[in-house]
């Protein structure tokens, strides 16, 4: 287990570094760079006066130099500028002109320096670390639907294949993973927040959701998320209580008189629930998916909406910090689920 | 003139789709009669869902194929009638020319196009661009997973890796990573695009080559002849006038793909195939240990030739029911990318563009956003119910 243990990080770790560095190299090449002086400076600045802008903020080092720094393996850059103003990485512009010696220091990602965001003109850490909260507090909500109603759906679906609960439930999960998020959240808005179809029932906008989450204005995005995933769990569910439906132990069980009740919820749940499982922890990528374009769609300011705005404004150290955590996010969930695999199938070793 | 009641726009949204009608009961009387000639296609007709799943797939498919002739539409897709501003479905055109198309079928959007005919010219986008990505994603995977599969061992490993690298990238970040316009200046997708392009070349070639290797008269010509055709539309499809990339001479460049579709279309590709190869590896390890492989092996058969014409023939069954299931899943992730308005110029037709549009006045006009939205999910409904009837009809043998 250690071993195993040990090998899947090293195998994370190495994953984190590449994509990293491939999100690094393409935000850093030369039409990215000039857009971003261009946005930071002046819109009707000179090739010159952009290449110097670069220079002077050590843009145009060597691309692996650049991404020692910013990982923190290489000491930050101290650049005396064109116009005589000397900058350095880690301590911003220097007063006196002269380079003290703290600032050659390392300061990268692996000192918790996660740089600065030039569009919300905020450290990235902190951005991040409230963006992430309100996501985590949308993703609560939208877990605390999906999962129990997913794992009920599909266990009354599949308890007695066939029969009509079972034809109904897989219709209607058929069409939830038939319904992207763009086209439920539309659909939700038309019938129940707009003035024409005359329910208003919810708020169209989950804006004020983030102060505070109410019935009103958390529902419609919560939904939209919670639906999409839902079905394709429910279907997995059903798959897996089905086959359980029909083992030996259920038909022995059933033959010694236990009731239907006591026989799914003693003897099939628990085996039925294996399967599932891992489906659920390996939602969660798909589930960043969801939530970007929910996010954007009910103008809801968490980390999906922050990624939008990263990366259409090629804010190139907010983008790196989101594509860390989302790298992670989704490399610790694949871990969890391999490890919960083994540990609720004890079939299965993981040598 | 009146606005239609919804009846009479029902009417004359039915009549618009005639010539749709026409071919799917020339299509379906055709298949039911022979059904017991055409295989798993035939089986298709003894299952309700995947019965009703076809037909929704067909529709659309001769929707777009009947909307790019210009048969079904009523309007222009891009024209605007300055008076049809975000009216409701069913209202007349103030003043209609001679031989203009006198109503709105379902309304105008935000900048007075005709909503009818915009997603029926959106169905075409999407008919051209989802199968054949699904295609090319399939052929990427196949060529990769089944070597990565049979041989295992470090090839496996490499691959594995770089499978599952692409997979831990969320899907939205790649596509604004690749289809920025500054990131499409420096030719990076068409670059890709050559890169994954090449692989349905490499896998027709070591098709043929495995099945004729020992009738070099027939294999010769044949190799030529197909790997030529092929080449010169690979050559084709990958040089495009103005950009990073300009192989052909314009004499010889048989089409250019207008619009950004290139870079869709990699991008799509590039999300797929990962998923592909995982299931193909799959497969191919669980295979490989049967007693016809074995068999195959003491032939004295070439591993390549192990590899597609025993494996990938008892393959087919999953692999089938996923490339339906992925085409819907393609035409999701176009939307994706219509939604975010990245790829696609804005004033494209496709649904997802239309549905990112008509959402910013959604709470008063509703029916911009609504009609791309039911055509997307019927669609995709369609296929993963045909899917669904697949999957249940091949599992029967």
């Amino acid at each position: 287990m250690a071993l195993f243990l040990f090998r899947r990080i090293g195998t994370m770790i190495l994953t984190a570094l590449c994509l990293t560095f491939i999100v690094f190299w393409l935000t850093n090449l030369a039409p990215n760079l000039e857009k971003l002086a261009k946005n930071q400076g002046n819109v009707r600045m000179t090739d010159e006066q952009v290449d110097s802008f670069l220079q002077d903020r050590g843009y145009s080092q060597p691309l692996p130099i650049k991404y020692a720094q910013w990982l923190g393996v290489a000491p930050g850059w101290v650049i005396e500028g064109r116009d005589g103003t000397v900058r350095s990485r880690c301590n911003g512009v220097l007063e006196n002109g002269v380079a003290p010696d703290y600032a050659r220091s390392f300061c990268g990602v692996l000192q918790g320096d996660w740089g600065y965001s030039t569009v919300f003109q905020d450290g990235v850490g902190s951005i991040i670390a409230t963006r992430l909260g309100l996501t985590g507090k949308l993703m609560f909500w939208v877990m605390v639907v999906m999962v129990p109603g997913a794992l009920i759906i599909g266990v009354m679906a599949g308890m007695r294949e066939g029969s009509r609960t079972d034809r109904t439930l897989s219709t209607v999960s058929i069409i939830t993973t038939a319904t992207p998020e763009y086209v439920s959240g539309v659909v939700f808005i038309a019938v129940f927040a707009s003035t024409a179809f005359g329910l208003r029932w919810f708020n169209g906008s989950a804006t004020s959701a983030m102060e505070d989450a109410t019935f009103e204005n958390f529902t419609l995005p919560v939904m939209t998320i919670a639906l999409y995933g839902m079905g394709y769990i429910a279907r997995m569910t059903r798959a897996s209580m089905a086959e359980v439906m029909t083992a030996q132990y259920i038909r022995t069980a059933r033959l010694k008189g236990v009731s239907f009740s006591n026989i799914v919820l003693k003897h099939a749940l628990r085996n039925a629930l294996i399967a599932p499982f891992t489906v659920i922890m390996l939602q969660f990528p798909w589930l960043l998916n969801g939530v970007v374009i929910v996010e954007t769609l009910f103008n809801y300011k968490g980390f999906g909406w922050t990624l939008v705005q990263a990366a259409g404004n090629n804010d190139i150290e907010l983008l790196l910090g989101v594509s860390v955590v989302s790298v992670f996010v989704v490399l610790i969930t694949q871990l969890i689920s391999d490890i919960g695999y083994v540990y609720l199938n004890p079939r299965i070793s993981v040598s | 003139m009146e606005p239609l009641s919804w009846f009479e726009i029902i009417t004359r949204v039915l009549i618009q789709f005639v010539p749709v009608w026409i071919a799917m009961v020339v299509l379906f009387s055709v298949s039911v009669v022979y059904k017991r000639r055409l295989g798993l296609y035939g089986k298709l007709f003894d299952s309700t869902i995947g019965m009703v799943g076809f037909a929704l797939v067909m529709f659309w498919v001769f929707t777009g194929i009947f909307g790019a002739m210009d048969l079904i539409v009523t309007h222009d897709a891009l024209s605007q009638v300055s008076s049809m501003k975000n009216k409701p479905p069913g209202t007349p055109i103030l003043g209609a020319d001679e031989g203009q198309y006198p109503y709105y079928l379902f309304g105008g959007d935000n900048l007075a196009r005709d909503v009818f005919s915009r997603m029926v010219k959106g169905a075409w986008v999407v008919v051209q661009i989802a199968p054949l990505a699904t295609l090319f994603a399939f052929m990427v995977g196949i060529t990769l997973g089944l070597p990565a599969g049979y041989y295992g061992g470090r090839l496996d490993t490499f691959l594995s890796f770089l499978a599952n690298l692409i997979l831990a990238f969320p899907v939205i970040l790649l596509f604004y990573l690749l289809v920025t316009p500054e990131i499409v200046d420096t030719g990076i997708p068409n670059y890709m695009a050559m890169v994954l392009f090449i692989f349905p070349i490499i896998f027709v070639g070591v098709l043929l080559n495995s099945r004729y290797r020992t009738q070099p008269k027939v294999r010769t010509p044949m190799l030529i002849v197909v790997l030529g055709i092929m080449g010169w539309l690979y050559l084709s499809l990958i040089s495009q006038p103005g950009t990073a990339l300009t192989v052909l001479p314009d004499a010889i460049d048989l089409f250019n793909l207008q619009g950004g579709i290139l870079v869709v279309f990699v991008s799509v590709v590039f999300v797929n195939s990962p998923t592909v190869f995982r299931i193909v590896r799959g497969l191919a390890m669980d295979i490989k240990t049967r007693d016809y492989v074995a068999a195959a092996q003491t032939r004295g058969e070439r591993p390549w030739y192990i590899m597609l014409w025993e494996i990938l023939p008892n393959a087919r069954g999953p692999l089938i029911v996923d490339f339906c299931l992925r085409i819907g899943y393609t035409t999701i992730l176009l939307g994706t990318l219509g939604f975010f308005g990245l790829g696609l110029p804005p004033e494209s037709p496709d649904w997802g563009t239309t549905i990112n549009d008509g959402r910013r006045l959604l709470q008063i006009y509703l029916h911009p956003a609504m009609v791309p939205a039911f055509a997307l999910l019927s669609m995709v409904l369609g296929l993963n119910l045909l899917a669904d009837g697949l999957r249940e009809e091949s599992l029967r043998d």
